[in-house]
C-alpha cells in the first residue's frame, strides 16, 4: 500500500501540473493548437490511472482548457469520479470542473444525485459548501426535484455558512422545480429573521428575486420588509428590499404612500450612491403608481429631480449616465419637472461619451412640446453637422425623425418647417437612413393635404439639384430620398409650378445610375407628370407644345428600356409603346389627355401597418376545418407501422372535424357574400363609382386649408429651416397680441356690463394650448378595416420561465405539496388512508415518474461503482444486470400488453384521482412536539433499515438537547455511536426554534425480518421559553411492519413466470369483501404501501412482485371480483408471507 | 447576475462564471461578442452598456477587464461595487494581485468568487468572512496534502521542473505585471479609478 502511494506521488511528479500546462501554452504561441492536443492526449492517459490525485490534476487542467474554448464534455464521467473523491482537495476540483462544464444536456449528471446528497449531509461544512456551490451552477429539474428536500433541511443547518448557501440555492431549485416553492416558502420566510445577517441577506435576496417576477404573491410580506428596511443598516440588504418595494407598489398604492417618507429620508441621508440611486428609482416607481390624484407629492418629485441633476452634473461618467436613465423614467409621468432641466440635457449632447449622448437624446424625445420642438430640433441639427462618427450621426437623424413624428406629428405646428428639415437632412452623406427620410416625406405629403403644394415644390427642387443622383455611386442610402421625391412630384403633379422642367430632370441620363427600384418609380411617375402636362397644354390649346413633350418622352424613354433591372425595363417598354400610340393620335389631332390622366385617377389613402392583422375572421369561416377531405387511412396501410406518431395526430384532427351539410354550406356562402359587401378591401366585380378622378365623393369633405402666405411658397434654391423658426416666433407673437387684444376687449366689455370690476386673476401667459398651428392641418388617419379588434394583445410572452413560480404563497400548504423525500417509495405505513392526507407528488403524472425510474436505475449503477465489497452483493448485482439488459431488449420490441401496463406499474390512475397517500405516519405527539416517521430499507443492506423521523416544534418554546432512545429487542436494535451503552440515547443533531420542523435519521439493525416488530421508545428534550427551561419527555411505539422490509423491485414477466414455476415457494391467500375502489387505485395502494411493482395486468387481474432486503421473493396474484378482492401470494418464507398478507388485509379493508 | 467574465486587453478570457444554463456554443458566442464590444469602447466612456436585453457593467483594472451581465431592473452601481469587492478579495488573497496570479491559480480565483457570489447573488458581504472561509478550506486542503507533500519533497529532488511556486521569465512578467490598483471607494460611491499599466 505504502509503496503504491510512493509510486503514485512520484508518477505525479513526472506529470504536468496546471502551472506547467499554462507555461507550456504560453511558450508555444505559434503552434498552440498542436501543443494542446498533445496535452489532451496526456490528460487522457492520466485519467486512465487509478490514482485519484493524478485524475484530479488532469481534471484541473481540463477545466483550464475548457476556459480556452476546448470541448471537455468527453471527460464528464471522470469529473464525477473526482467529485466523489473523499478528500476535499480533489472534491473541490471536481465540483469546480462540473460547475464550469455541466449543463442541462449533460447526461451523466443523472449519476451525481447520490454523490451530491452524500456531500450535502457531510459532517464537514466545506464538503457541503462546495457541493452547494457546484449545484447552483448545474442544477437540473431532476436534481432539483430529488434534492429539494435535502437542501431545505440544510436551510436550518446549525452553521450559518451552510444556511446562507442553502437559502440562496433554493432560488435555483424553485426555477427548476416550481412545485418546491410552496412547501419551502415558510422556512424561507423564517430565514428573513435569522440571527445571522448573512443568512438574512440571502433570504432577502431570494424573496426579492421571486417577488420581482410575481409581485402580487408577496404583498403580504410587505409589513415584514418594512420593518427590515427601517432597522437594517446593511446597504446591500437595503438595496434589495427597496427594489422589492419597487415591484410591490404598483399593486398596492397604500404601500407607496407609506414608503415615500422613509425613502426620502434615506435619499437625504445616505452617502452611498448605489443606495441613493435605488431609492430614487423606487420613489419614481411609487410616484408612477400614485400619479393619479396625488398632487402633494410634487416635493418628492422635485427632490428626485434635484438629486438626479446632481448626478448628471457629476464628473463621473457612470453617474451622469444613470442620472439620465432615471430622468427618463420620471419623464414618462412628470414631463414638466424634467423639462425644467432642458438646458442640462442639451449640454449632455456635447458630452464626449457617446452612450451619454444617446441617453440624452432619449430624454429629448419626451421633452418636446409644441413650444420647444423647433428649438430642440435646431440644436440637434447643429449636432448633426458636428458629429464625427456616422453611427452617432445616423442615431441623431433617426431621433430627429422620431421626435418630430411622435404621436401622429402632435408637436409639429408648421409642416413647411418639417419638410425643410427633411430636405436639409438629405444633405447628409453616407447615412444609412435615406429610406427613413423618404418614408417621412411620403407620409407627410400624403397625409397632410395642405402641405402638398409646398412639398411638391421642394421635391422638384431635389430632383433638379442632382447632388443626390451623384451620390448614388457611393453606394449609400441617401438616394432613397429620390424615390419619395419622384413619387410626390408625379402623384401631385397638378401642384407643380414648372412641370416641364421637372420632367426634364427626371429623364436625365444620369438617372439610370440609380438603383433599380428608384428608376422604376421614376418611369412610372414620369408618365403621371406627362399626363398632367398634356392635360394642361391641351386645355390651353397649345397642341404644338403638347407634341413637343411627347417627342421628349419618345426620345428619352429608350434609356430605361435598356435597363438591366427587369421592373424598369418592363415598365419603360410598356410606357414607351403607350407614348408612341399617343404620338400617333396627336398627329391625327385627337385629344388624348383626358383618357391618359384617367389612368392615374383616384386617391391613395394610407393604410395602418396593423390593418391586415386586424381584419376580423368572417363569421362562419373556420380556419381549422379541412377544405378537402384528408387522404383516407386505408391508402397508407403500409406506412402505418413506420409512422406511429403521425397516426395519432391524424386521428386527433379528424376527431375535431365537424360534419358540414349542404344547408350549412349555403348559409356560410351567404354570410361570406354579406361580409364581402361590407369589406372595403374586397374588389367587387362591378366598377366602383369612386374611381373617378378628382370629382370623387369623399375628397371634398376633407377641408383643404389655406396656407399661411407669410411664407414664400417656393424657396429659391434649397430651403433652410432656420428661417421658419424666426417666422414662427413672429407668428406666435402676432397671435399673442391678437389674443391679448381680444381679451382686453372682452374685459372692457365685462367691465361695462358689470358695474363693479374685478381684478383679472391671471396675467396672460403662453401655455401649450395657446399656440395655434400655422396650418389648420388635417392629418389623415391611417385606415383600419371595419370591425377591427380594438385591443393590442401582440406583446404578451407566452413562455415566460418565471410563470411557473406564480403561485399563491399565502394559501395554507396542502400536504400534497410536500417535497419528495429520499426513498419514500420504499416506506411503509400501517395507518388508515382516511387519516392520512399526503398524496404522493409523483403520482400526479406519468412523465416525471418514467424519468425517475430511469434515473433510479442509473443511481443503482452509480452505487455499484462505489461498491467495493465482494461477497454476497455480487450475486445481486448480476441479477440486476440481467434484469436491466432484458429491459433494454424489451424496449426495442414492439409494445406488448405487458409493456403497455409497464408505465403504470406503480398505479398512476388516469380515470380516477388517487386518494391521498403518505409514507410518513404519526409516531407520537404532545403540546410541544409532533413526530412522524417513515422506514426506509435498501437492498444493499440486508439487516439494516433507516428510520426517518420528522420532528415538528408545535410550541412557542425553543427545543434543544433532544435525545431519542428505544428499548432494543433481541431482534431489532438501534445503532448507537461507538462507545455508548445500550441504555444511552442518540442525540438529535439539531435544535428546533418555535414552529420549525426538521428530519433526523436513525439506523436500526434487524436479524430476522419475517415478523413485524414494535419497539418502545422515548424522546427527551429541554423546552426553553421566556420563563425558563423545563425537561420534557414523549413516549412512542415504533412499529416495524413486514412491508417495511420490502423494496420495490421491478421484475419482467418471463423472470416472474420462471420464479413461479420453480416450485420452492410456499403459498397462501386472502380475500377481502366490500371493496368499492377502482382496481387501478387498488393496485396503486398496494404498490405504495407494501412496496410492490406490477409485473403484468390483464383486465381485473394483476401479478405483482417485490423482494425483501434479505432476498425473499414475494409474488402476488391480485384478482378483483364484483365487490371483493382476492390476493394469492407465493413467497420463499411462509411466515413472512402470512404476516405480509395480514398487513395487506388491513390496508384493503379500508378501500 | 447572469454571468461574469474576466478578460485581458488582448481579448484572452481569464475567467468565466455563468449563473444561467447555456450551451457551450452560446457561451462562446456571447463571450466573443462582448469582448469585442467592450474592448472597442474608449477609456473615458461610462461603464455601462445595453446589450441584447441585458445590461453590461464592466470595469478595467490594469490589463484586466471585469465584465458582468445583469438584468434590466438590477442596480448598476452595486454591480460595480461587486466587481470592486471581488478585486479587493483577490488582492487580499494573493497580496497585490496581478494578471499572472489569476492565470496560474485560476482555480483559486474561482474558489474566491464562489465564496463571494452564489447563483449570481452576493452571499457574503463581509470581506473578512469570505477570506476566512477560503483560508479554512485551504487549510483543510493543506492538512490533507501534508502526507503527499512530504513525498513530493523527496521526489522534487529528482525532478527539476517541480518548483512549487510559479516562476515567470522576465520577458513575460514585464508585459503583464501590474498590481491591480486598489483604490478606496470614494464616499461609498463605487467610483473606482483606473490605474494603468506602467
Amino acid at each position: 500500500m505504502a509503496l503504491k502511494m510512493v509510486k503514485g506521488s512520484i508518477d505525479r511528479m513526472f506529470d504536468k501540473n496546471l502551472q506547467d500546462l499554462v507555461r507550456g501554452i504560453r511558450n508555444h504561441k505559434e503552434d498552440e493548437a498542436k501543443y494542446i492536443s498533445q496535452c489532451i492526449d496526456e490528460i487522457k492517459q492520466e485519467l486512465k490511472q487509478d490514482n485519484i490525485a493524478v485524475k484530479a490534476n488532469a481534471v484541473c487542467k481540463l477545466t483550464y482548457l475548457q476556459m480556452l474554448g476546448y470541448d471537455i464534455s468527453w471527460a464528464a464521467f471522470n469529473i464525477i469520479e473526482v467529485m466523489s473523491a473523499s478528500k476535499f482537495t480533489f472534491k473541490r476540483i471536481g465540483y469546480l470542473a462540473a460547475s464550469q462544464c455541466f449543463h442541462e444536456g449533460t447526461d451523466v449528471i443523472m449519476l451525481t444525485t447520490n454523490q451530491i446528497r452524500k456531500d450535502l449531509s457531510s459532517p464537514s461544512q466545506y464538503d457541503t459548501g462546495v457541493a452547494l456551490t457546484g449545484l447552483s451552477c448545474f442544477v437540473t429539474s431532476d436534481l432539483a426535484r430529488d434534492l429539494a428536500n435535502d437542501i431545505m433541511t440544510l436551510m436550518s443547518h446549525t452553521k450559518p455558512y451552510i444556511r446562507k448557501k442553502a437559502v440562496l440555492i433554493m432560488y435555483k431549485v424553485f426555477l427548476k422545480y416550481p412545485e418546491s416553492l410552496r412547501p419551502a416558502f415558510p422556512r424561507l420566510k423564517e430565514k428573513l429573521e435569522d440571527p445571522d445577517p448573512g443568512v438574512q441577506s440571502a433570504a432577502v435576496n431570494v424573496i426579492c428575486e421571486l417577488a420581482r417576477r410575481n409581485p402580487k404573491n408577496y404583498l403580504s410580506l410587505a409589513p415584514l420588509f418594512f420593518k427590515l428596511m427601517t432597522c437594517s443598516t446593511n446597504n446591500w440588504v437595503l438595496i434589495k428590499i427597496i427594489k422589492l418595494f419597487g415591484a410591490l407598489t404598483p399593486l398596492e398604492p397604500r404601500l407607496g404612500k407609506k414608503l415615500i417618507e422613509p425613502l426620502t429620508n434615506l435619499i437625504h441621508s445616505t452617502s452611498a450612491m448605489s443606495l441613493l440611486y435605488e431609492c430614487v428609482n423606487t420613489v419614481i416607481a411609487v410616484l408612477i403608481s400614485l400619479s393619479s390624484g396625488m398632487p402633494n407629492h410634487s416635493a418628492s418629485i422635485q427632490l428626485c429631480v434635484q438629486k438626479l441633476r446632481i448626478l448628471i452634473e457629476d464628473s463621473d461618467q457612470n453617474l451622469k449616465y444613470l442620472g439620465l436613465l432615471a430622468m427618463s423614467k420620471i419623464l414618462r409621468t412628470h414631463p414638466k419637472s424634467v423639462q425644467a432641466h432642458k438646458d442640462l440635457i442639451l449640454q449632455c449632447l456635447d458630452d464626449k461619451d457617446e452612450s451619454i449622448r444617446l441617453r440624452a437624446l432619449d430624454l429629448l424625445y419626451g421633452m418636446v412640446s409644441k413650444k420647444n420642438l423647433m428649438e430642440i430640433v435646431k440644436k440637434l441639427m447643429t449636432h448633426v453637422d458636428k458629429a464625427e462618427g456616422t453611427t452617432y450621426r445616423d442615431e441623431l437623424l433617426t431621433k430627429i425623425i422620431d421626435i418630430c413624428s411622435q404621436s401622429n406629428y402632435q408637436y409639429i405646428t408648421n409642416f413647411e418647417w418639417y419638410i425643410s428639415i427633411l430636405v436639409e437632412l438629405t444633405r447628409l452623406e453616407g447615412t444609412r437612413h435615406g429610406h427613413l427620410i423618404a418614408a417621412q416625406m411620403l407620409d407627410v405629403a400624403i397625409r397632410v393635404k395642405a402641405i402638398r403644394k409646398f412639398a411638391v415644390s421642394q421635391m422638384s427642387a431635389l430632383l433638379d439639384s442632382g447632388h443626390l443622383v451623384a451620390s448614388s455611386t457611393q453606394r449609400n442610402g441617401i438616394c432613397e430620398v429620390l424615390y419619395a421625391a419622384a413619387w410626390i412630384c408625379g402623384e401631385f403633379s397638378e401642384h407643380l409650378q414648372e412641370p416641364h422642367q421637372t420632367l426634364e430632370a427626371m429623364l436625365r441620363p444620369k438617372v439610370t445610375t440609380l438603383p433599380g427600384h428608384i428608376q422604376a418609380v421614376y418611369v412610372q411617375n414620369v408618365v403621371k407628370l406627362y399626363a398632367s402636362i398634356l392635360l394642361q397644354k391641351e386645355q390651353a390649346g397649345e397642341t404644338e407644345a403638347a407634341q413637343e413633350v411627347t417627342q421628349v418622352m419618345v426620345e428619352r424613354l429608350p434609356q430605361f428600356v435598356q435597363s438591366a433591372d427587369l421592373e424598369v425595363q418592363e415598365r419603360a417598354s410598356c410606357i414607351l409603346q403607350l407614348v408612341k400610340h399617343v404620338q400617333k393620335l396627336q398627329a391625327k389631332a385627337v385629344p388624348v389627355a383626358e383618357e391618359l390622366s384617367a389612368l392615374f385617377a383616384g386617391e391613395l389613402n394610407p393604410v395602418a401597418p396593423k390593418a391586415q392583422k386586424k381584419v376580423p375572421v368572417p363569421e362562419g369561416l373556420d380556419l381549422d376545418t379541412w377544405i378537402n377531405e384528408p387522404p383516407s387511412d386505408s391508402e397508407s396501410e403500409d406506412e402505418k407501422s413506420k409512422t406511429i406518431f403521425r397516426e395519432e395526430e391524424q386521428k386527433h384532427t379528424q376527431h375535431r372535424q365537424p360534419e358540414v351539410d349542404e344547408a350549412e354550406l349555403a348559409r356560410r356562402r351567404e354570410a361570406r357574400k354579406q361580409e364581402q359587401a361590407n369589406n372595403p378591401f374586397y374588389i367587387k366585380s362591378s366598377p366602383s363609382p369612386q374611381k373617378r378622378y378628382q370629382d370623387a365623393p369623399g375628397v371634398e369633405h376633407i377641408p383643404v386649408v389655406q396656407i399661411d402666405l407669410s411664407v414664400p411658397l417656393k424657396v429659391p434654391g434649397l430651403p433652410t429651416s432656420d428661417q421658419y423658426v424666426k417666422l414662427e416666433e413672429e407668428r406666435r407673437h402676432q397671435q399673442r397680441l391678437e389674443k391679448d387684444k381680444k381679451k382686453k376687449r372682452k374685459r372692457e366689455r365685462e367691465r361695462e356690463k358689470k358695474g363693479k370690476h374685478r381684478r383679472q386673476r391671471s396675467l396672460p401667459t403662453e401655455s401649450e394650448e395657446d399656440i395655434a398651428p400655422a396650418q389648420q392641418v388635417d392629418i389623415v388617419t391611417e385606415e383600419m378595416p371595419e370591425n377591427a379588434l380594438p385591443s393590442d394583445e401582440d406583446d404578451k410572452d407566452p413562455n415566460d420561465p418565471y410563470r411557473a413560480l406564480d403561485v399563491d404563497l399565502d394559501r395554507p400548504l396542502a400536504d400534497s405539496e410536500k417535497l419528495p423525500v429520499q426513498k419514500h417509495r420504499n416506506a411503509e405505513t400501517s395507518k388508515s388512508p382516511q387519516k392520512e392526507d399526503v398524496p404522493l407528488v409523483e403520482k400526479k403524472s406519468k412523465k416525471p415518474k418514467k424519468k425517475e425510474k430511469k434515473h433510479r436505475e442509473r443511481e443503482k449503477e452509480r452505487e455499484k461503482e462505489e461498491q467495493r465489497k465482494p461477497s454476497r452483493h455480487k450475486k445481486q448485482h448480476r441479477k440486476e444486470k440481467a434484469g436491466r439488459s432484458k429491459g433494454k431488449k424489451a424496449k426495442q420490441q414492439p409494445p406488448t400488453c405487458a409493456e403497455a401496463a409497464g408505465p403504470v406499474e406503480n398505479g398512476a390512475a388516469e380515470e380516477e384521482p388517487l386518494p391521498p397517500m403518505s409514507s410518513y405516519c404519526l409516531l407520537a405527539e404532545n403540546a410541544y412536539i409532533k413526530m412522524t416517521y417513515d422506514i426506509q430499507a435498501s437492498l444493499q443492506k440486508e439487516s439494516q433499515v433507516t428510520v426517518s423521523i420528522i420532528l415538528e416544534n408545535q410550541s412557542s418554546s425553543f427545543l434543544k438537547n433532544m435525545e431519542l432512545n428505544v428499548l432494543d429487542s433481541l431482534n431489532t436494535k438501534m445503532a448507537r455511536p461507538e462507545g455508548s451503552s445500550v441504555h444511552d440515547g442518540v442525540p438529535v443533531p439539531f435544535q428546533l426554534p418555535p414552529g420549525v420542523s426538521n428530519e433526523a435519521q436513525f439506523v436500526f439493525t434487524i436479524q430476522s425480518i419475517v415478523m413485524a416488530q414494535k419497539l418502545k421508545g422515548t424522546l427527551s428534550f429541554i423546552a426553553k421559553d421566556a420563563e425558563g427551561a423545563t425537561h420534557e419527555k414523549l413516549d412512542f411505539r415504533l412499529h416495524f411492519s413486514c412491508s417495511a422490509y420490502l423494496v420495490t423491485t421491478p421484475c419482467y414477466s418471463d423472470a416472474f413466470a420462471k420464479l413461479l414455476e420453480s416450485g420452492d415457494l410456499s403459498m397462501s391467500s386472502i380475500k377481502v369483501d366490500g371493496i368499492s375502489m377502482s382496481f387501478q387505485n387498488l393496485l396503486a395502494k398496494i404498490c405504495f404501501h407494501h412496496h410492490f411493482s406490477v409485473v403484468e395486468r390483464v383486465d381485473s387481474c394483476a401479478s405483482m412482485y417485490s423482494r425483501s432486503i434479505q432476498g425473499h421473493h414475494v409474488c402476488l396474484l391480485v384478482k378483483k371480483g364484483e365487490k371483493s378482492v382476492s390476493v394469492d401470494g407465493k413467497c420463499s418464507d411462509s411466515t413472512l408471507l402470512g404476516n405480509l398478507l395480514e398487513e395487506m388485509q388491513v390496508t384493503l379493508a379500508q378501500c | 447576475m447572469q454571468f461574469m467574465l474576466l478578460f485581458s486587453r488582448q481579448g484572452k478570457l481569464r475567467l468565466q462564471k455563468w449563473y444561467v444554463p447555456l450551451s457551450d456554443k452560446e457561451k462562446k458566442k456571447i463571450t466573443r461578442e462582448l469582448v469585442q464590444t467592450v474592448l472597442a469602447r474608449k477609456p473615458k466612456m461610462c461603464s455601462f452598456l445595453e446589450w441584447r436585453d441585458l445590461k453590461i457593467v464592466y470595469k478595467r483594472y490594469a490589463s484586466l477587464y471585469f465584465c458582468c451581465a445583469i438584468e434590466d431592473q438590477d442596480n448598476e452601481l452595486i454591480t460595480l461595487e461587486i466587481i470592486h469587492r471581488y478585486v479587493e478579495l483577490l488582492d487580499k488573497y494573493f497580496g497585490s494581485v496581478c494578471e499572472l496570479d489569476i492565470i496560474f491559480n485560476f482555480e483559486k480565483a474561482y474558489f474566491i468568487l464562489d465564496e463571494f457570489l452564489l447563483g449570481g447573488e452576493v452571499q457574503e458581504t463581509s470581506k473578512k468572512n469570505v477570506l476566512k472561509a477560503i483560508e479554512q478550506a485551504d487549510l483543510l486542503q493543506e492538512f490533507q496534502n501534508q502526507e503527499r507533500a512530504s513525498w513530493a519533497e523527496v521526489a522534487s529532488r529528482h525532478h527539476e521542473h517541480s518548483a512549487p511556486t510559479c516562476s515567470v521569465s522576465g520577458a513575460e512578467s514585464c508585459c503583464i505585471t501590474t498590481a491591480l490598483g486598489e483604490v478606496p471607494t470614494e464616499e461609498g460611491r463605487g467610483t473606482l479609478s483606473i490605474t494603468d499599466s506602467v
